[in-house]
């Protein structure tokens, strides 16, 4: 089970981030999580959002280049070694995570949740559903 | 066999060709000499009279005409006939700085148009094609010129001109346009707005585009090629000879014809004025041989390219020139390395990158510095910046291995490079030297 990130090309010029957060505004797309990775030239922010293929069109529309990445979404434990216990698991399976970051639960959870970019999403699932970690659907996520 | 308009001309014995050439060539003289008083004077200063000059081998003696003549003379001081004898005026862009006006007679519109119908014809235009033009009509020769051509061959011609692509799509599918007549740039730009608006090569009826006015790279015809599903014939020509057509691309795509009959080309040192041996790279130079209104003898193109008279499996005789490798003028040197800007737009084909990109050139603490602006596709982009990054440091690599200088290579969001209807602005110069 994995879930879509969608990821955007962002120039590295003042404002180019907030051409981006106006576009997803303007198109009322609800963002759950983002992270943003950047060079000297260039960024790419990676966005959690409650309507995938809606933000796709909005952000296509404003001229934005984008691409959908599947992506593993888990629900860590919200105690003193929580993650440390799902990267556990993922070492065990061998399974390298190309880059990880956290999203926005809501107010009351008790749970944190990630968003792990890995090289086998389908091994990564299996391994962390056999140790006990719960993973998130779409939906779930888009429930958040 | 090839498709032509006049084949007793276009696949001419070359010996015919030369005794055609050497008749026309000693009345162009004289014309020059009776009756353009600018070039009597060049002749005059050289110590020669039309005497001097007995065949096409005296060619090498007269004397060069060059832009700097033609600024000289403007506007009227190169004119073969009076203005009463003229039917129609041209002129350039003027994207090198001097706009150029050029002159015609009835006669010289009809040489031209002829050109241009031949240039139709090789690219497979009948009395059943439908030739869209989309130059710019105007005092630019683009329109006017294919269009010329396209009534000569008995086509049915719809005179678009440049702008509004969408609509430029909508006549290509509406009227089944078979051939389509634009600038390089704007052809690549009508293929991406075709793609954008999901449409692929089955949907439209396009088999042939003839473009030209700008030098293009053979990526960029490929490229083209597979967005609209045709086959791309290069076409040349300077407002100062009449317009396109004075060279054209057959079926084989191995350079383009120069229609003999009118023209003598040559290729020389550009540096030296020396004349080169068959298949060198050079200057192109143009003797005019059926011009009435602007006779031009020995005209210094600026443009870069080389000439071939092996035999064209397509039949015809007349000399080939290559695809041109730049105008003199558009050659830019960095760091004492020659650059043109197509061999830029050869790598960023070759690695998946779009046509559409920007050269721009400074000078920072005495050093020259060159930044490739590229658009970022969303074929090109993944969610990994490593990814994202190794293919930037691969296009430097491309470059260095291409031009032996280091670029740098700026991604850009897509759209942010201006699109051109016309001749696209390739390079941004910002020395101040």
């Amino acid at each position: 089970m994995s879930v879509k990130q969608i990821s955007v090309f962002l120039e590295n010029r003042p404002g180019a981030l907030h051409d981006m957060t106006k576009a997803l505004a303007d198109g009322n797309i609800d963002m759950r999580g983002l992270s943003l990775a950047e060079t000297s030239d260039f960024g790419i922010v990676r966005l959690i959002v409650d309507d995938v293929f809606g933000t796709a069109e909005v952000l296509k529309d404003a001229g934005f280049v984008s691409s959908l990445t599947d992506v593993t979404a888990v629900e860590v434990p919200n105690v003193p070694g929580g993650l440390n216990r799902v990267l556990e698991v993922l070492d065990a399976a061998g399974i390298n995570i190309e880059y990880m970051y956290a999203i926005l639960g809501n107010k009351k959870s008790e749970s944190a949740y990630m968003i792990f970019r890995v090289d086998d999403n389908a091994k990564a699932a299996s391994a962390l559903v056999s140790a006990g970690v719960k993973i998130m659907g779409q939906e779930e996520l888009s429930a958040l | 066999m090839s498709n032509y308009y006049q084949p007793e001309i276009e696949t001419m014995p070359h010996e015919k060709i030369r005794e055609l050439q050497n008749e026309k060539f000693l009345k162009q003289v004289r014309h020059a000499w009776d009756d353009v008083p600018y070039y009597r004077a060049k002749m005059q200063e050289k110590g020669l009279t039309p005497d001097d000059i007995k065949s096409m081998d005296d060619l090498h003696k007269l004397p060069f005409l060059t832009k700097a003549d033609l600024r000289n003379a403007y506007p009227y001081g190169l004119m073969g006939r009076p203005l009463k004898d003229c039917v129609r005026i041209q002129s350039t862009s003027g994207t090198t700085g001097q706009r150029v006006v050029a002159f015609y007679t009835q006669h010289d519109i009809h040489i031209w148009e002829t050109m241009c119908a031949r240039a139709i014809a090789a690219a497979g235009g009948t009395k059943d094609s439908v030739v869209q033009v989309s130059y710019g009509y105007g005092l630019f020769t683009g329109g006017p010129g294919l269009n010329g051509g396209s009534h000569l061959l008995g086509s049915l011609t719809i005179p678009t001109s440049s702008g509004n692509t969408d609509r430029q799509i909508m006549f290509i599918k509406d009227l089944s346009a078979t051939i389509l007549c634009c600038t390089p740039s704007y052809a690549a730009f009508i293929g991406e707005r075709m793609k954008e608006m999901g449409m692929t090569p089955d949907d439209i009826p396009l088999k042939a585009g003839i473009f030209g006015a700008e030098a293009w790279s053979e990526s960029m015809r490929r490229d083209i090629e597979a967005t609209m599903g045709i086959k791309a014939y290069d076409i040349y020509g300077l407002t100062e000879l009449c317009g396109p057509g004075v060279s054209f691309e057959c079926e084989d795509q191995h350079g383009m014809h120069i229609n003999e009959d009118y023209f003598i080309a040559e290729i020389i040192n550009p540096e030296t004025g020396e004349i080169l041996p068959e298949g060198s790279t050079g200057e192109l130079v143009f003797t005019t041989l059926d011009k009435e209104a602007f006779p031009l003898i020995r005209y210094r193109t600026r443009d870069i390219t080389s000439l071939t008279h092996e035999k064209c499996p397509c039949g015809r005789t007349h000399v080939r020139m290559t695809r041109l490798k730049g105008r003199t003028d558009d050659m830019l040197i960095i760091r004492g390395v020659n650059v043109f800007p197509s061999q830029i737009e050869t790598v960023l084909i070759n690695q998946g990158y779009p046509a559409n990109y920007q050269i721009i050139v400074d000078r920072v603490n005495n050093t020259d510095t060159l930044d490739v602006r590229v658009e970022m596709t969303p074929e090109m982009f993944t969610d990994n910046l490593g990814v994202v990054n190794q293919r930037q440091a691969k296009l430097v690599d491309g470059l260095r291995s291409m031009l032996g200088l280091t670029a740098k290579v700026t991604l850009v969001a897509p759209k942010t490079i201006t699109r051109s209807e016309g001749k696209a602005v390739r390079v941004i110069d910002n020395r101040k030297i």
